[in-house]
């Protein structure tokens, strides 16, 4: 008996997967579990313009044969039977099982009375606390920590972002990119306070490593994200930061598949857990060709993009930010960089500026990383090559 | 709906697009790979966003912002996030001039 497709997850990777299913031919029970009770959303803009957004339409689920069960939290699964189990007893039968359980806002021990945001009911709670003049702690000078910088700057209120490293996004971004970043939240009038270790927050309060007191109207931690692993860990799959899966996104189990943020892969010989949203929309799709068995090599390039105030960031690939990093001279006030390894490959490329002013050139980076290329250095750094034309000599 | 002058032939490089302003409307006017001359909508369905600044490949237009991609022959989407296809309008080429029926 058919007992179709059961995706646990319906964030955007969920979505996607699902939709790519049908997009695909694939006819048969589709079901769509997530434990958020609205509609799926888009979490990007929460941290921007702070709105909802909505992935798609209740109809177009509809429209698609695709059951939504929405504030259902799948509590275990039993791989021998194919049975998941829901909140409330229920149990349902599946032939392919897709984990896209995303991931949580990270919290380390003795701050966990602060704020984090993940979720359209989180950003509600953040949202209404940004009033002007407010004092707002942010702990983190991550991408989500930052974001909420500029966004509290908007409303008006007072901000203090505290980062335990030498720089912003350290992480992350290369440091010229993270450095245009500082000096605009400077310039915003952020407090930034840098090698500042946070020992201990509460709803109202940041204590620091030296042990100095700080007193807020609220405090919001954007220390990183965990993957959510304890379902597919209890039912016994193979977790490693993260649902461990091969090049066609199976699991460990068979007919037991994952992707998005929950899931660790190889890419080009490294393995990664990406927290991307375009990786999720584009591992979505992906993981639905896999189940309907048409496995094709996945080779998507990583990318990421950030909004703070009228700067957007785009960064293709993953850079090792131990090694040398080359600069574009774009000479228009955007800063463009990218890394070659040791063989001249194209791996990483990363862009900040006004509005869209970097997208078309990391655009054509990552078409270049995507196909492996083989550059000169030296021409990609000189802002007379045109880089169009460069990608199409490829 | 009425043919507009647009723009010069040459205004626009070989796979590229430029914005074009019109009567308090925005729209994106295309060149392919083969010298066709395509016009749409000039904002993405997903966000407001202007797709000129946007990479040209062939026939299609990826967004600058979030990548969706668009088949601007037909507006039709290629990939996501975007769901709703851009609208299209009907292009022709005069005495090199570029005129598009808005
Ligand atoms: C505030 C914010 C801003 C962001 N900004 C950017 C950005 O600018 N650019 C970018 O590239 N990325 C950004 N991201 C990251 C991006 O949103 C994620 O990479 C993306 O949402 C991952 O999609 P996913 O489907 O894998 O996971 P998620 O979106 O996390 O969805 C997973 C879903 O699974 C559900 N779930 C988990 N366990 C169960 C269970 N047992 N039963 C039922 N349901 C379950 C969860 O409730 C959740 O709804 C941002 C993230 C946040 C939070
Ligand atoms: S605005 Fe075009 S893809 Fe989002």
């Amino acid at each position: 008996m058919m007992s179709g497709v059961v995706i646990i997850g319906a964030g955007e990777c969920g979505v996607r997967a699902a939709f790519a299913l049908r997009e695909h031919g694939y006819k048969g029970e589709l079901t769509l579990i997530g434990a958020e009770a609205a509609l799926p959303y888009e979490r990007p803009p929460l941290s921007k313009a702070g709105e909802i957004r909505l992935i798609r339409t209740a109809e177009a689920y509809s429209d698609n044969q695709i059951a939504l069960r929405l504030g259902k939290v799948v509590t275990n699964i039993d791989f021998g039977s194919r049975l998941v189990f829901l909140s409330g007893g229920e149990a349902l039968a599946y032939d392919h099982l897709l984990f896209t359980t995303g991931a949580r806002a990270r919290l380390f021990s003795g701050v966990e009375g602060c704020l984090t945001l993940r979720t359209d009911l989180d950003a509600q709670v953040i949202l209404s606390r940004l009033s002007p003049g407010a004092k707002i702690g942010i702990i983190g000078g991550g991408f989500i920590g930052l974001e909420l910088a500029a966004l509290a700057r908007k409303a008006g209120a007072e901000v203090t972002v505290i980062e335990a490293g030498p720089r912003l996004l350290g992480r992350a971004v290369p440091p010229q990119i993270a450095r245009v970043l500082q000096e605009r939240h400077s310039l915003e009038g952020v407090s930034l306070m840098l090698d500042t270790g946070v020992v201990g927050a509460s709803a109202n309060q940041i204590v620091l490593a030296d042990g100095t007191l700080l007193e807020f109207d609220a405090v919001i931690a954007g220390v990183g994200s965990l993957p959510e692993t304890a379902l597919a860990e209890a039912a016994g799959l193979a977790v490693r930061n993260g649902i461990a899966v091969d090049g066609d996104f199976r699991t460990s189990a068979p007919q037991v598949f994952a992707a998005g943020d929950c899931c660790n892969f190889d890419w080009r010989g490294q393995q990664v857990r990406l927290e991307s949203w375009k990786a999720a929309q584009d591992q979505g799709e992906h993981v639905a060709l896999s189940i309907l068995g048409r496995s094709v090599p996945y080779n998507k390039v990583p990318w990421f993009w950030s909004d703070q105030y009228d700067l957007s960031l785009q960064v293709a690939g993953i850079f090792d930010l131990g090694a040398p990093i080359h600069s574009r001279a774009t000479g228009d006030g955007t800063t463009v960089v990218f890394q070659c390894d040791a063989q001249q490959n194209l791996v990483a490329a990363a862009g900040i500026g006004p509005g869209n002013a970097t997208s078309k050139d990391i655009r054509i980076f990552e078409k270049l990383i995507e196909r492996q290329t083989i550059v000169d250095a030296g021409r990609l750094a000189d802002p007379s090559q045109n880089l169009k034309r460069l990608l199409a000599a490829t | 709906m009425a043919w507009i002058d647009a723009c010069s032939t040459n205004d626009i490089d070989a796979e590229d697009v430029i914005r074009f302003d019109h009567g308090g409307r925005t729209f994106a006017i295309y060149r392919n790979h083969e010298d066709g001359y395509f016009c749409t909508d000039g904002l993405c369905t997903h966000e407001d966003i202007h797709l000129a600044d946007g990479l040209v490949m062939e026939n299609t237009i990826e967004c600058p912002k979030h990548s969706s991609i668009f088949d601007f022959t037909t507006g039709e989407v290629e990939t996501p996030p975007a769901c709703n296809n851009l609208h299209c309008y009907k292009t022709k080429v005069e005495g090199g001039r570029v005129l598009v029926d808005i």
